[in-house]
């Protein structure tokens, strides 16, 4: 199983890392040749399954629904944003050292918080440290007190609210609703270059394999079988003499990492960041890319949001009506009948198919794939419902 | 009192003529109605003046009459007539209007427009009448039976502070029952006299302002204390009353803003219950509570149309059939949902999260496709609209204080059905133990369905009353529907006083840090706060304890 699955990302991962971005080198006229705005949508695609990674780490093994992951991408993509509009410099519409928005608000002065957006090593490291610390504060507070299922979700969609109302700002200085645009360069090459898109897009893919790596290594772990148990019962985990807060706190702040890296990788490809993509609605379409794709499963975390996306921008652009439709009927559609996503569906179709050719029942040999069914079958256990003290 | 009599005295000495009525004769009418049709300014300015200064109620609308340019004149056997014109109508080729005698209004035949020649106000007698016609339009509503009209023509006279309508509030004062038009009055007639340039009775007039807490007064005021050719004593008084307003209202903005905070509190409370009754009995999560708001306020919106429709004259009483109109449609939209997806999936609250968002999507797209993306018009009755006034400077808007009685109606409601019938006895029975209650034959699957559609039906009323405050969109629920979340985390399930006391302090904090922070940084920090509360209490103000550790 192990060595499988090595071996599918392997040529998964050679496939997108080098094997597309060629294609793109072709001439135009090749039946192979990928288009610039494909691989460019690809990029974009890439960057969503690098969050949606985290997140099924988070809410797959861990069982902890986060609603508001839509801040953590916005994090890291104001910090990449904010070392993009420096570079522009005063190449700007304004002409003026300062990015363009400050020019309209009557800002004089950089304020204080960009100036170290000027290094190209701050800001590396802020992508990755702004959303790890803010996730560690809110983690540590969040499960400490032991909030846990729907208050955690709960409290973590106001979150996403309060950020978007903060990023609106204008007094912020960042942008307000028209967020961060107009970047021409990234440390130093242009944007608009189709070589330098291409550079991005391999910086993307491979840190996507580079995080499923990681993810994995996470899970296969006594950390990772941990979170599972936290997912399956808190409380026995709890009995059995762990701390399940620093556990889910560690996992919330890979998450939070691996969404604030996806932001980062989102922004330069993209070319805009506003704080429509860190609201209540972005950061809840995050989890249903991770519920469509089946979460529990790494790959389905990829393909979901591979997947999800896919359809976003072929409907929003054909029949624009219909997108949140398709979504809402995605929600309730996935809980109900693919409650382990589409991985879910095909290993169980896969399973059954077996046992129909070879007719006989998979679990005769206690192989490790049979081991990891059970676990899936347990995935979404159904408690007894809590007694509770009478109504006064 | 003394003191006011004593203002009333003074003014009375005070009051200029220009107010009293002069009744003319017969001859100077003639005379000024031939100056009017003459080309001589002045005369005819005189002219316009004497009219009007007999604040004759006929001789203000032969003047209006005037100012529209439906006056005319003719020569009829050497004589000059001036004539009011009336209908006009086509006969032939010729335009024909019918005429009328200035004052008495008899009819005087008809001619051809041509054969007339109008007598055209210009500019400046148009600015010389309407002085006469706008005194004369205060002292008719000053004289309405609505005492809203009364009160606010009188506080229009205190803003111009015209010397001239001294004699006028005087005389309304004299007339004038309500005690808010009195008010109003006497502080009109203080205004009036501020600013007239008698020192004595400027500084009585500075010290009635302070007793009447007239804020209109405080520019005023604060330059007659600053005014250095004024005397000490009108200086200091005017500095007190300054200093007596501004501490009145201190005081009516922190009742201003209790009112606002127990507002919101309602509007929270309303959303928050049906979803609190939800989530302690089911333990779902219903993220389509705010779409059910909003079905109840487009059932208002439809039934406000079809009354506008149907019955015009009985249009104030639409609000009446909406409110349980949107109690029955989210419901019905509550039961469907409850029966069709979310039984399915009991126990496992975290899935039912994401399944309510989804049915909110498809709802909210619904609704933009029925009814547009743009927001929809619903008017108020008219007996929701205005306020009530409670203290000098404060008045209480009537839409407000109505969702303050309505949440404090659902709440009484919903105490009463869960503690003293038989279907509340079976919903607090299945909340606590839902596998007994079915083996003691209680039909836990009805009673789901039945508090469901409950709890979706009062998102319906919340929809219906936030029509009356806010705008009606589909994205209606999404503003309000993250901080009730709030309110039910932070009060907890199992009590109902829990959500009520969750409600009145999110609510309150809110409004009381919003003057220092702004809507945005409250809202932030109500947040902030929420979380620290929970570090306290991780399940809420009034926690389940169970033996089930995992409760």
């Amino acid at each position: 199983m192990r060595r499988r699955e090595l071996v599918v990302v392997g040529v998964v991962g050679l496939l997108l890392v080098v094997v597309l971005p060629v294609c793109n080198t072709l001439p135009a006229g090749s039946s192979l040749y990928v288009p610039d705005f494909t691989l460019n949508l690809f990029g974009k695609f890439l960057a969503y399954a690098i969050l949606a990674l985290g997140l099924d780490l988070l809410w797959g093994y861990a069982g902890v629904l986060s609603l508001g992951h839509g801040v953590f991408f916005g994090l890291g993509a104001y910090a990449m944003g904010m070392h993009l509009m420096l570079e522009i410099g005063s190449k700007s519409v304004y002409q003026s050292a300062l990015p363009d928005f400050m020019v309209w608000n009557q800002v004089k002065t950089l304020p204080l918080f960009w100036r170290p957006f000027y290094s190209d090593a701050f800001t590396l490291a802020a992508v990755v440290l702004v959303p790890a610390v803010f996730a560690l504060a809110f983690g540590y507070l969040a499960f400490r007190s032991r909030i846990r299922g729907v208050y955690f979700s709960i409290i973590t969609q106001a979150l996403a609210l309060s950020a978007w109302l903060v990023f609106n700002r204008n007094e912020m200085n960042l942008g307000g609703t028209n967020g961060l645009a107009d970047f021409k360069t990234i440390f130093g090459y242009p944007l608009n270059l189709a070589a330098t898109q291409r550079g991005l897009y391999v910086v993307t893919a491979a840190v996507l394999v580079l995080a499923y790596l990681g993810c994995r290594w996470i899970t296969r772990s006594r950390a990772g079988k941990v979170l599972v148990a936290i997912r399956d019962s808190e409380t026995r985990v709890l009995f059995s003499g762990y701390s399940p807060a620093r556990f889910k706190l560690f996992v919330f702040v890979v998450s939070a990492v691996l969404a604030g890296v996806a932001g980062a990788l989102y922004v330069p490809q993209v070319g805009i960041i506003t704080p429509a993509k860190i609201g209540v609605l972005p950061s809840i379409e995050m989890v249903v890319w991770v519920a469509a794709g089946g979460r529990g499963t790494l790959v389905g975390a990829v393909a979901g949001a591979v997947g999800v996306n896919w359809m976003q921008s072929w409907l929003t652009t054909s029949y624009p009506d219909l997108w949140l439709l398709f979504l809402g009927g995605l929600f309730m559609g996935v809980v109900l009948f693919f409650p382990d996503g589409i991985a879910g569906a095909i290993k169980n179709g896969a399973g059954r198919l077996q046992i129909l050719t070879r007719r006989a029942p998979l679990a005769a040999t206690p192989t490790g794939d049979a081991r990891s069914r059970d676990l899936s079958r347990t995935a979404h256990p159904r408690p007894e419902p809590a007694s509770r003290t009478p109504l006064q | 009192m003394r003191r006011l009599l004593l203002v009333l005295f003074i003014a009375w000495l005070a009051a200029p003529a220009a107010g009293q009525a002069a009744p003319l004769s017969a001859a100077e009418a003639e005379r000024a109605l031939l100056d009017l049709a003459g080309e001589d300014g002045d005369r005819r300015e005189a002219a316009v003046k004497a009219l009007g200064g007999t604040a004759d109620p006929k001789w203000l609308e032969f003047l209006a009459a005037f100012r529209d340019g439906n006056v005319f004149s003719r020569v009829k056997a050497g004589k000059t007539e001036v004539l009011v014109g009336g209908a006009k109508s086509t006969q032939g080729d010729q335009e024909v209007i019918e005429l009328k005698a200035p004052y008495d209004g008899s009819a005087r035949g008809s001619a051809p427009l041509a054969s007339l020649k109008e007598v055209a106000a210009d500019r400046r007698l148009r600015v010389v009448i309407k002085p006469f016609l706008d005194a004369d339009e205060t002292r008719t509503q000053l004289a309405d039976p609505d005492p809203g009209v009364r009160r606010s023509a009188a506080v229009k006279l205190g803003n111009q502070a015209q010397p001239s309508s001294a004699a006028v509030i005087q005389d309304a004062l004299g007339k004038e029952s309500d005690g808010w038009v009195r008010h109003a009055l006497a502080e009109a007639l203080a205004l009036v006299q501020l600013a007239s340039g008698d020192a004595a009775v400027r500084a009585e007039a500075a010290r009635t302002l302070g007793n009447l807490h007239s804020t209109t007064a405080m520019p005023a005021l604060r330059a007659l204390a600053a005014d250095a050719a004024a005397p000490a004593a009108a200086r200091a008084v005017a500095a007190r009353a300054v200093g007596q307003i501004e501490r009145w209202s201190m005081l009516t903005a922190t009742v201003e803003t209790l009112f606002q905070g127990a507002s919101l509190a309602s509007i929270l409370l309303l959303m928050a219950l049906g979803l609190a009754i939800v989530f302690g009995l089911m333990g779902v999560i219903n993220m389509a509570h705010g779409e059910l708001m909003a079905l109840g306020a487009y059932a208002t919106f439809v039934v406000q149309n079809w009354f506008r429709a149907a019955w015009p004259g009985a249009f104030d009483y639409y609000f009446l059939v909406a409110l349980p109109v949107s109690f029955v449609v989210a419901g019905a939209v509550g039961v469907v949902l409850e029966r069709g997806v979310i039984r399915r999936l009991y126990g496992r609250p975290l899935e039912t999260l994401l399944l309510t968002w989804g049915a909110s999507l498809i709802i909210q797209q619904a609704l933009r496709l029925w009814f547009g993306a743009a927001n929809v018009d619903v008017s108020s009755p008219r007996w929701l609209s205005g306020g009530v006034p409670v203290m000098v400077n404060l008045t209480l808007p009537y839409n407000r204080v109505f969702i303050i009685g309505l949440a404090t109606a659902a709440v009484a409601v919903m105490y009463w059905v869960l503690f003293r019938t038989g279907a509340g006895l079976r919903i607090r029975a299945v909340t606590q133990n839902r596998a007994m209650s079915s083996c003691l034959g209680v039909r836990a699957g009805w009673v789901d369905a039945t508090t469901f559609a409950v709890g979706a039906g009062l998102a319906g009323v919340a929809g219906c009353a936030l029509t009356q405050i806010g705008n009606v969109g589909p994205s209606l629920g999404q503003n309000y529907i993250v901080d009730s979340f709030m309110v039910v985390v932070t009060g907890g399930v199992g009590k109902l006083a829990g959500t009520i006391l969750a409600a009145a302090g999110i609510g309150g904090l809110n409004k009381g840090i919003e003057p220092a922070l702004g809507a945005v940084f409250a809202k932030v920090a109500i947040l902030v706060a929420v979380i620290l509360f929970l570090q306290r209490r991780p399940a809420g103000l009034f926690a389940t304890r169970g033996r089930n550790a995992e409760a």
